[in-house]
């Protein structure tokens, strides 16, 4: 990691950017959420947040210039087993009233 | 092994060695594997965190869907602008923690220091924000318990219908749980970070090793991202007039 920033040009630039979409994305969630949307309120609400939490483990947490894959692999297979969790549990109560 | 002035060492089986960098351990071929093991072994422990945390999103989601109406109307009486200024709070937050890592990267003593000064506070920043939160859950009898009370709250969307109080406290119970649970996290996150202070004012870290303040600022931005998506399932589900 240090080689990479010695290397290359100070992340400041990359940090700062980062910083200020996470906060006019804190922003749009407010603003998103004072309109009447339907079902797609979540929607907005949760894409908005995935947007946010992809940013800080990519650039803040280093995922995107980690140099061992293993790492990714891990990041991926917690992402995985956590949709496991939410989707199958959700397609069971989710559906019950279709009847 | 201990002399760093030769520029051959031997180990106990007599071994010539190049001198190494007394940062490295011996089990690692150089300071990136070393550095790589340290961040691998932390996110399989984030990884732990993901499924403890999933379970609680998981619990939220399903009560969520079964009583849509109520959880709406209990999450409309939580305060959003402590909640949106909390949000910000953490992100400010998790801006200073890669400052202080680039610090601890690039040797600015007096950036690191601040930096992990700055964090704490506004950690403590956050959990004050969050006391007078709960504090307004007490005063309106929002707690699940005995004194729990939420009566003629209008189910936003609804004219005329009111929030079922049972199912309000099982928005409670999941609110106070969640972001109970959150602020312990952020109780443990003050402990390591005073900790990497005190260790970074002692001139502990270099370039060459700054593990402690990497795998901290791990964990602390892994807390922001729970809280990223805790404001909005708590605090946003149906807030348009």
């Amino acid at each position: 990691m240090s080689a990479h920033s010695s290397a290359t040009s100070s992340p400041l630039k990359m940090y700062f950017g980062v910083f200020f979409a996470l906060l006019v994305g804190t922003g749009l969630t407010v603003y998103a959420a004072t309109l009447d949307l339907g079902r797609y309120n979540a929607v907005v609400a949760l894409g908005i947040a995935t947007i946010k939490a992809t940013l800080v483990a990519l650039f803040f947490m280093h995922v995107w210039h980690a140099s061992e894959k293993l790492t990714k692999l891990v990041v991926v297979a917690a992402l995985f087993f956590l949709l496991l969790l939410l989707g199958l549990t959700m397609s069971d109560y989710a559906t019950r009233m279709w009847s | 092994m201990h002399d760093s002035s030769t520029t051959v060492v031997h180990d106990r089986n007599g071994e010539a060695h190049a001198a190494h960098n007394p940062a490295l351990l011996h089990h690692f071929a150089e300071p990136q594997q070393q550095r790589d093991a340290a961040s691998l072994g932390m996110w399989v422990f984030l990884a732990t965190e993901v499924m403890f945390f999933g379970g609680l999103f998981c619990a939220y989601l399903v009560y969520r869907q079964w009583y849509f109406g109520d959880f709406a109307a209990a999450s409309k009486s939580i305060n959003m602008g402590l909640g949106a200024t909390n949000t910000a709070v953490l992100i400010c937050s998790s801006l200073t923690v890669v400052l202080a890592v680039w610090a601890a990267q690039t040797a600015r003593r007096s950036l690191l220091i601040g930096s992990l000064a700055l964090t704490m506070l506004l950690g403590l920043t956050f959990l004050g924000i969050k006391g007078i939160e709960y504090r307004d859950k007490f005063v309106e009898h929002h707690v699940p318990g005995a004194s729990f009370s939420f009566e003629n709250e209008p189910i936003p969307g609804h004219p005329g219908q009111y929030a079922n109080a049972r199912h309000a406290q099982m928005f409670f119970s999941l609110y106070f749980v969640m972001t109970g649970l959150h602020a312990l996290h952020m109780i443990i996150g003050l402990g390591i970070f005073l900790w990497l202070l005190i260790m970074a004012w002692k001139g502990r870290f270099t370039p060459e090793w700054h593990t402690p303040v990497e795998i901290g600022g791990l964990y602390w931005h892994f807390v922001d991202i729970v809280w990223i998506y805790l404001f909005p399932l708590l605090y946003l589900i149906d807030r348009h007039p």
